[in-house]
């Protein structure tokens, strides 16, 4: 079984304030459970690359860009400024969404998988008509989304309504309204699930470059589809109960 | 053999100059022979006024020029068998069903096709499914077993001339590939209007034909191209991909072909 990192829960820590601002940058956060936990859905090799080096990446991206804004910010340089505004959408992006995705996963023996209860329940019930559409729905943008990004089931704060959206490479949700409150996000970049549908070590056919002689266990049309009809399974929907009766008591 | 004439000046992967031994992309696959008639069956099609069925082509799946474990160890063969034989063949059955509903765009060029489904910026549904048919056509010709090293003569002048030397060409090119955000492709094309090369980075299926700049060298930048082989370290692929991959040969190929389109400074005319 994998090991849990040694890396606190927390996710702030304070650095030596440079300039007048202390400038504050962010750590991997731990995950709630093993690495192994949520198999057979997401397997754990997937979820020890996906926590320990994917989303590392985005912190230790994110940490840099901030850094340099800091410096730009105390120098004045607007130009610098405004040029790292992408760097920061991107990893800081990555790192919200991954550090919200962790939060939305849990193994079955501590309730990953049951559906959702009381409030958000009837919630989801009165907007799209029973949990089976909705996630009929998300599937179907999720599978339908071109290239990398996450498909979302969110709450607008300021209308109390359940929304389906899907967002872009690492955008947040908020990019696409700030009184969007994701609830769920189910992340549909390759990364997530490519090992597990095409990792495994079948030996390789050797086709001579013939179309037809091709690994017919490979079936390609399906492996997105596959992926985010079994992640149900280990969706926590308690945590997005909560975050939903707090937004909408 | 191309059984719908090229009309298109902007195909850079004319088989006359690569020479490719793999069968044109664009395959009859109709399932009525249509023979010579005699006579007596014209007379009776005249009278009868009888149609001759409908012929259609369709988009194939046009196979790398190597083996697909000729790029090993720098490109596995299992990456070429999912890449090549799920995700670009899913392309092209995807595409050639859009194309079965839509008879305006089944009678494009392939380059008509890419640049009429971008639709400037606000792209069709089939542009993804078109550009990503070309865009892996282009992509597998780009590279070779025992690629990498260095281009000559014409292409590595032209390059010094616009990057100061390869080296700076090479750095800039891994840089614009590292900087590049979620999946998409990055490109060294030869600019029209400019008359230079340069690189750019493209997103998801988008690639410098819908600017009608001419592309010279592209590099995958999906997961899907190299997750199986580096997972995540996409560092380690792209400079695998310059190292030992990159093809100077269907680079130098595509520039020559390039010239004939766009004028790169005065010709040297010797004195008398």
């Amino acid at each position: 079984m994998a090991l849990r990192t040694l890396i606190t829960r927390k996710t702030l820590k304070t650095t030596t304030p440079l300039g007048f601002r202390g400038l504050q940058t962010f750590s991997l956060p731990d995950l709630p459970y093993d690495y192994g936990d949520l198999e057979p859905a997401i397997s754990g090799e997937i979820m020890q690359l996906h926590h320990q080096k994917h989303h590392q990446t985005y912190i230790t991206n994110y940490n840099k860009a901030l850094e340099q804004l800091d410096s730009a910010i105390t120098k004045g340089d607007a130009s610098t400024v405004v040029k790292l505004q992408g760097a920061i959408k991107f990893n800081g992006g990555g790192h919200v969404n991954h550090s919200i995705f962790w939060k939305n996963l849990a193994p079955v023996r501590e309730g990953g998988g049951e559906p959702p209860k009381a409030s958000l329940s009837s919630a989801i019930d009165s907007h799209f008509g029973s949990l089976e559409a909705l996630v009929q729905k998300m599937n179907a943008e999720g599978a339908a989304l071109q290239g990398s990004g996450w498909v979302w089931l969110a709450v607008d704060k300021e209308f109390k309504r359940l929304v389906v959206e899907t967002t872009a490479n690492q955008d947040p949700l908020v990019t696409k309204g700030p009184s969007l409150v994701p609830l769920l996000g189910i992340d549909v970049w390759e990364h997530a699930y490519y090992l597990q549908f095409f990792g495994f070590l079948a030996p390789g056919i050797a086709s001579f470059n013939i179309p037809d002689v091709f690994a017919p266990q490979l079936q390609y049309k399906n492996v997105r589809p596959d992926y985010l009809k079994n992640i149900w399974k280990v969706i926590n929907w308690k945590y997005a109960g909560e975050i939903y009766d707090k937004e909408c008591p | 053999m191309n059984l719908l004439s090229c009309s298109s000046n902007h195909c850079p992967l004319s088989s006359k100059v690569l020479a490719s031994t793999s069968p044109p992309s664009k395959i009859l696959k109709s399932s009525v022979r249509v023979r010579n008639l005699g006579w007596g069956e014209r007379r009776d099609n005249m009278r009868n006024n009888r149609r001759v069925s409908k012929v259609v082509a369709y988009y194939g799946l046009k196979s790398p020029p190597y083996r697909l474990d000729a790029l090993e160890p720098y490109m596995s063969q299992r990456t070429l068998e999912v890449h090549w034989g799920a995700h670009h063949r899913g392309y092209v059955e995807a595409l050639n069903k859009q194309l079965a509903k839509n008879d305006i765009l089944y009678g494009c060029t392939m380059d008509e096709l890419i640049r009429v489904t971008y639709n400037n910026g606000n792209p069709l549904p089939e542009f993804n499914n078109a550009a990503q048919v070309w865009n892996h056509d282009f992509f597998w010709e780009s590279m070779q077993p025992g690629g990498g090293e260095m281009p000559t003569l014409g292409i590595l002048q032209q390059i010094e001339k616009d990057f100061a030397s390869f080296a700076n060409f090479k750095e800039k090119f891994i840089e614009a590939a590292l900087t590049s955000f979620g999946s998409g492709w990055v490109w060294l094309v030869l600019k029209r209007e400019k008359k230079c090369l340069a690189i750019v980075k493209t997103s998801n299926a988008v690639n410098p034909l819908v600017w009608n700049d001419i592309p010279i060298i592209s590099l995958d930048l999906w997961e899907h191209a190299y997750y199986l082989d580096y997972k995540n370290d996409r560092a380690k692929y792209v400079n695998t991909f310059m190292n030992h991959l990159v093809s100077w040969n269907a680079a130098a190929a595509r520039m020559a072909r390039a010239q004939a389109f766009v004028n790169l400074g005065e010709p040297k005319i010797p004195v008398a």
